[in-house]
C-alpha cells in the first residue's frame, strides 16, 4: 500500500511538470499578451514593461526561471494585471473561499444525492421512487448558470431573505445560494448513480442470502448493501470534488465570492500568463491528487481489490 | 485669499475652460436632511488593476484611488478645476513653467504633512523604468522636460523636469506650453505618493494594513474581487466638509445581477443594462438617470496596403456612413439616451464647437439617397455588389450593433457585409496588426479635450488602427498642442473627417445608472465622471 502511494505520487511528478510545460506554450500561442490593450503601449514603455517581468527573454528561459522559481522558492510569480499582488497572494486569497464553497457543495451533493438515491431504490416503484427521480432529474437538468439566477430572484428580489452576493467573511447567508447552485446537477446524477446501483445490488445473491437469514432489513441495507452500491458513486465523486471546485468558476462569478473561479477566468481573458498557469498548476495538482485518494479508497470499500 | 485669487489669475490666463472655478463652500444644499448612516454603497464592474496612484490604470481603480489621493488640483461637479493639494497655480509667459502652490495644511492618514518632495517623487517615480508604470505616456504626453528620454532610459528620473522650491511651492518645467497641461493634474498618474512607506513594504504598500493616504478617505477592507472598503480619513484638510463616511465598493461582473442587488437594496448605484433604460425610466423615473459621457463609438476603415481595394475611394466610405439610420441604432439598439453621432469628437467635449456638417442636418431619406449615388458613382450596384468583413469584440451590445449596420446596408445598398466577433485581446491584436477590413472602435477621453479624441486620427499616432494619413490633420492637430485658439483648429479636422470620412462614428457613449434617490451630489454633469465620495451625501428617507 504504502509502496502504492510512492509509486503514485512519482508519476505525478512528471505529470504536473508535462501540465506545467504544456499549458506554459498553449498560453503563450494564444494571440494578444497582458499588455495588449486598446491603448497601445508606446514601444519604450512596453519594453520596460516587458524587461520588468522577464517577458524580453528567450521562452525556453523564460519556463526555465518559471520552473527553478516554483521549485526553489515556491514563487509562482508577478500577476502581470494586478500589480499589487502576486500570484502566491491571489490563490492564497481566493482558494480557501472556493474549498469552502465546493466542500459544501460536495457534501451537500454527496449526502442528499445518496439519501435520495437508497431512500428511491429501497421503495422502487412508489410514489417516493418517482418523487425521488423526479427531483434528481430536476436537478441534473438546472446547470449551476441557471440555477444562480433562479435564486437570486427569488430569495433575494422577491423574498428579501439573502444576500445577492459576496463572501462577508463567510456569513451562512452568503454561503447558502452559491452552495445550491454549485451542488443541484452533481446531487442529481449522484442520486441516479445511487439508484441504478442499489437497485442491481439488492438483486444480489449475497442480498438474498442475508434476507433468507432472517436479517432486518435496516441491517441488510447498512451493513451489507452499503458498500458495493457506493462503489461507483465513489469513482464518480473523486472528479465531482474537482468539478465543484474548478466549476465553481461560473458561481464564483455570478455570486462575486471572491474565489478563486474569478480570479482563473478573467487571468484568461487578461492574458495574465502566471495566475493563468499557477491556477492550472493547482487545479492539476488537485486532480492528481483527488484521484489518488479516490483509488485508495476503492480498496476500502471493495475488499477485492488490494494495492 | 492670497492663493485663491492666485488661482483667479492664473484661470484667467491660462484658458478659457478654467473660468469659474470655485471652492464650493459645502455641497450640500439648504433644507437637506443628511441620513444617520452615511454609507454609499456602489457597484464595481471588475477588480482594480491596483491602487497605486502612479500604477493604476483602469476607471474602477482611478474611481478609489481618487478618493484616497489627492493631486494638485480636482475637479468640480461640472468638471471645472478647483483647489486640491495645491492652492493655485502660475504660468510664466512662455508657458513653460508652472508654479504649483501647496496647502500647508494638507496632512498624510499617517500625520506627515503633504510637500512638494512628494510630489517630486511620485512624478519621478511614474517615469522611472524600474517601476514600468502602464501609465508612463501620460507623463509623457505632458510635455514634462526630459519624461520621454527618462522611460527611454537615456537619463535618471531625478533629471526630470519637476522640482521642490521648498516645502509648498512645487515647480514643473514643460518642453511646450501644452494649454491643458493643469487639467492633466487631475489624473492619478500625478497624485502624490509616500516615500517612505513605499520604500518599507514594497509592492505591497497598497494593502489596507500598510497604505498611508492623503486624500479624504483611507483604504480599510479590501478582498479582491470582492469588496474594498475606505473610510473617512481623520487627518484630511477638509474633512469638516466631507458627509459619506465610508464608501463600500463591491465587485459585481454580471451587470444583470448588479441591477437586482440593486433592486433589492443592497447598493447606491449600479449601471443599468444596455436595453433596459426605458422600462427602468417609466418604472424609476427618479433613479434611473442618462448622462452624456465623453466616449465615442466607431467603425474604422482599414486604409493601409492590407486594407480592401474598395475602401480607397473615399464615396464607397461616404455610403456607408451616410446609409447609417443613427437614431434606429440609439433609440432601438442602444436605447440608453445616447446621442447620435456625426463627429468624431463627442460634442460634450469642452471647447469644441462641432461644425455645421451638411449630413448631420438631413433626413435620413435624403441620407440615403446620397449614399445610393455615392456608390453607384464608386462602381458598385446589384451586379457588382460591395462585399467586406466587419469585425467586433465579443459582446451582445456590439453584436447586435454590427448586425443593425449590416441590415442598414444590405437593405439600402446591397452591401455584403459579413459579421465576425474576436475575443477582446485577440481582436486588439488583429485591429492593430491592421488585419481586418471595417472594425469596431470605441474611445474615452484622458482629459476633456477634442485632442484626446482626434490624436487617434493623427498620421503618427499609436491607436491610429486604420492608417488614415492626412497631412492637414496632422498639421492642424501639431498647432492645437500650442494654441489658444484650439477650437477652430478642431472644429476644421472635424470638416476633414467628414469629407475623407476615414471612421463611421456611431453613436456617443451616455453614463446610463440607477441611483438611488437618497443618494446626493452625483455630478451628473462631469463628462469625465470623474467622482469624489467625499463630494456625496446621503438624504434621510
Amino acid at each position: 500500500m504504502v509502496s502504492y502511494i510512492i509509486r503514485r505520487l512519482l508519476i505525478a511528478i512528471p505529470t504536473i511538470l508535462i501540465l506545467i510545460v504544456a499549458s506554459f506554450f498553449l498560453i503563450k500561442i494564444a494571440p494578444g499578451g497582458p499588455f495588449t490593450s486598446e491603448r497601445p503601449l508606446p514601444p519604450q514603455v512596453l519594453a520596460n514593461i516587458e524587461a520588468r517581468y522577464g517577458l524580453d527573454q528567450p521562452l525556453w528561459k523564460q519556463l526555465w526561471d518559471y520552473l527553478t522559481n516554483i521549485v526553489l522558492h515556491f514563487d509562482f510569480g508577478p500577476s502581470f494585471k494586478f500589480k499589487d499582488r502576486d500570484v502566491n497572494d491571489i490563490i492564497a486569497q481566493g482558494f480557501p473561499i472556493s474549498l469552502t464553497y465546493g466542500s459544501l457543495a460536495f457534501l451537500a451533493a454527496s449526502i442528499v444525492g445518496v439519501a435520495l438515491g437508497v431512500v428511491a431504490a429501497i421503495r422502487h416503484n412508489s410514489w417516493i421512487d418517482y418523487t425521488a427521480v423526479s427531483m434528481g432529474i430536476g436537478a441534473q437538468a438546472l446547470p449551476n448558470f441557471i440555477m444562480g439566477p433562479i435564486l437570486i430572484l427569488t430569495f433575494t428580489l422577491w423574498l428579501g431573505l439573502l444576500p445577492g452576493g459576496g463572501w462577508n467573511g463567510g456569513q451562512w447567508e452568503y454561503l447558502i445560494m452559491p452552495v445550491i447552485a454549485l451542488s443541484t446537477s452533481y446531487m442529481g446524477n449522484i442520486a441516479r448513480l445511487t439508484r441504478s446501483s442499489m437497485l442491481e445490488v439488492l438483486n444480489s445473491n449475497f442480498i438474498r442470502t442475508a434476507r433468507a437469514k432472517g436479517l432486518p432489513t435496516r441491517t441488510v441495507i447498512w451493513r451489507h448493501a452499503m458498500k458495493p452500491t457506493l462503489l461507483p458513486v465513489v469513482s464518480y465523486l473523486g472528479p465531482v470534488f474537482v468539478y465543484v471546485l474548478t466549476g465553481s468558476v461560473f458561481v464564483d462569478m455570478y455570486f462575486s465570492t471572491g474565489g478563486l473561479g474569478q480570479a482563473y477566468v478573467g487571468s484568461a481573458l487578461t492574458r495574465d500568463y502566471a495566475v493563468l498557469l499557477g491556477v492550472t498548476i493547482l487545479y492539476g495538482t488537485l486532480t492528481v491528487v483527488v484521484n489518488l485518494i479516490t483509488d485508495l479508497a476503492y480498496a476500502w470499500f471493495d475488499p477485492k481489490i488490494r494495492y | 485669499m492670497k492663493h485663491m485669487s492666485k488661482l483667479a489669475l492664473a484661470t484667467l490666463l491660462s484658458t478659457t475652460m478654467l473660468t469659474g472655478a470655485a471652492i464650493a463652500e459645502s455641497h450640500v444644499p439648504e433644507g437637506v436632511t443628511l441620513a444617520e448612516d452615511q454609507t454609499f454603497t456602489y457597484r464595481q464592474l471588475d477588480e482594480f488593476s491596483s491602487l497605486d496612484p502612479q500604477v493604476v490604470e483602469d476607471v474602477d481603480g482611478a474611481n478609489v484611488v481618487r478618493d484616497l489621493f489627492e493631486g494638485l488640483m480636482n475637479q468640480d461637479a461640472e468638471g471645472n478645476l478647483v483647489p486640491g493639494v495645491a492652492t493655485g497655480y502660475e504660468a510664466s509667459e512662455d508657458k513653460m513653467t508652472y508654479t504649483f502652490n501647496l496647502r500647508e495644511d494638507a496632512k498624510w492618514s499617517n500625520g506627515d504633512p503633504v510637500t512638494a518632495n512628494d510630489f517630486v517623487y511620485a512624478w519621478r517615480r511614474a517615469v522611472d523604468p524600474e517601476l514600468a508604470s502602464p501609465y508612463q505616456w501620460f507623463m509623457e504626453l505632458m510635455s514634462i522636460e526630459n519624461a520621454a528620454e527618462i522611460i527611454a532610459g537615456d537619463m535618471a528620473p531625478e533629471e526630470l523636469g519637476v522640482k521642490a522650491v521648498d516645502d509648498y511651492t512645487f515647480e514643473v518645467q514643460l518642453t511646450a506650453p501644452l494649454p491643458y497641461f493643469p487639467q492633466m493634474t487631475t489624473h492619478a498618474t500625478t497624485f502624490p505618493a509616500p516615500q517612505s512607506v513605499i520604500e518599507e513594504h514594497g509592492d505591497e504598500w497598497t494593502r489596507p494594513e500598510n497604505i498611508v493616504s492623503n486624500g479624504a478617505y483611507v483604504l480599510t477592507e479590501h478582498l479582491p474581487n470582492e469588496r474594498s472598503v475606505r473610510e473617512r480619513n481623520e487627518m484630511y484638510w477638509d474633512n469638516e466638509n466631507t458627509v459619506i463616511d465610508r464608501v463600500v465598493a463591491l465587485v459585481i461582473n454580471d451587470e444583470n445581477v448588479a441591477l437586482t442587488r440593486y433592486l433589492a437594496g443592497e447598493l447606491d448605484q449600479t449601471d443599468i443594462p444596455a436595453g433596459q433604460y426605458p422600462s427602468l425610466k417609466e418604472e424609476y423615473p427618479e433613479q434611473a438617470v442618462s448622462f452624456p459621457r465623453l466616449c465615442n463609438y466607431y467603425y474604422t476603415f482599414n486604409l493601409s496596403d492590407s486594407g480592401p481595394e474598395a475602401f480607397q475611394d473615399v464615396n464607397v466610405r461616404k455610403a456607408l456612413a451616410l446609409a447609417v439610420d443613427r437614431d434606429i441604432i440609439t433609440e432601438r439598439v442602444m436605447q440608453g439616451g445616447q446621442p447620435p453621432a456625426y463627429t468624431f469628437t463627442p460634442a460634450a467635449v469642452a471647447g469644441f464647437e462641432p461644425p455645421q456638417l451638411e449630413w448631420a442636418g438631413m433626413e435620413q431619406s435624403e441620407r440615403d439617397q446620397m449614399a445610393k449615388d455615392l456608390l453607384a458613382e464608386a462602381g458598385y450596384g446589384p451586379d457588382n455588389p460591395l462585399e467586406f468583413e466587419m469585425v467586433y469584440n465579443t459582446s451582445e451590445a456590439h453584436e447586435k450593433v454590427a448586425v443593425a449596420l449590416s441590415q442598414m446596408w444590405k437593405q439600402k445598398l446591397g452591401v455584403q457585409a459579413t459579421l465576425a466577433n474576436m475575443e477582446w485581446k485577440v481582436f486588439l491584436e488583429e485591429r492593430g496588426n491592421q488585419n481586418f477590413e471595417l472594425a469596431r472602435g470605441a474611445w474615452c477621453g484622458d482629459y476633456n479635450e477634442a485632442s484626446t479624441f482626434l490624436d487617434l486620427l493623427d498620421s503618427d499616432s499609436g491607436y491610429n488602427d486604420g492608417k488614415f494619413s492626412n497631412g492637414r490633420v496632422d498639421e492642424l492637430l501639431e498647432q492645437a498642442k500650442t494654441s489658444d485658439e484650439r477650437a477652430p483648429l478642431y472644429t476644421e479636422v472635424e470638416q476633414i473627417l467628414y469629407e475623407e470620412m476615414p471612421v463611421i462614428p456611431i453613436y456617443h457613449y451616455a453614463g446610463v445608472y440607477m441611483n438611488d434617490t437618497d443618494l446626493g451630489g452625483w455630478p451628473v454633469d462631469n463628462v469625465e465622471q470623474n467622482w469624489y465620495s467625499k463630494n456625496l451625501y446621503k438624504i434621510a428617507e
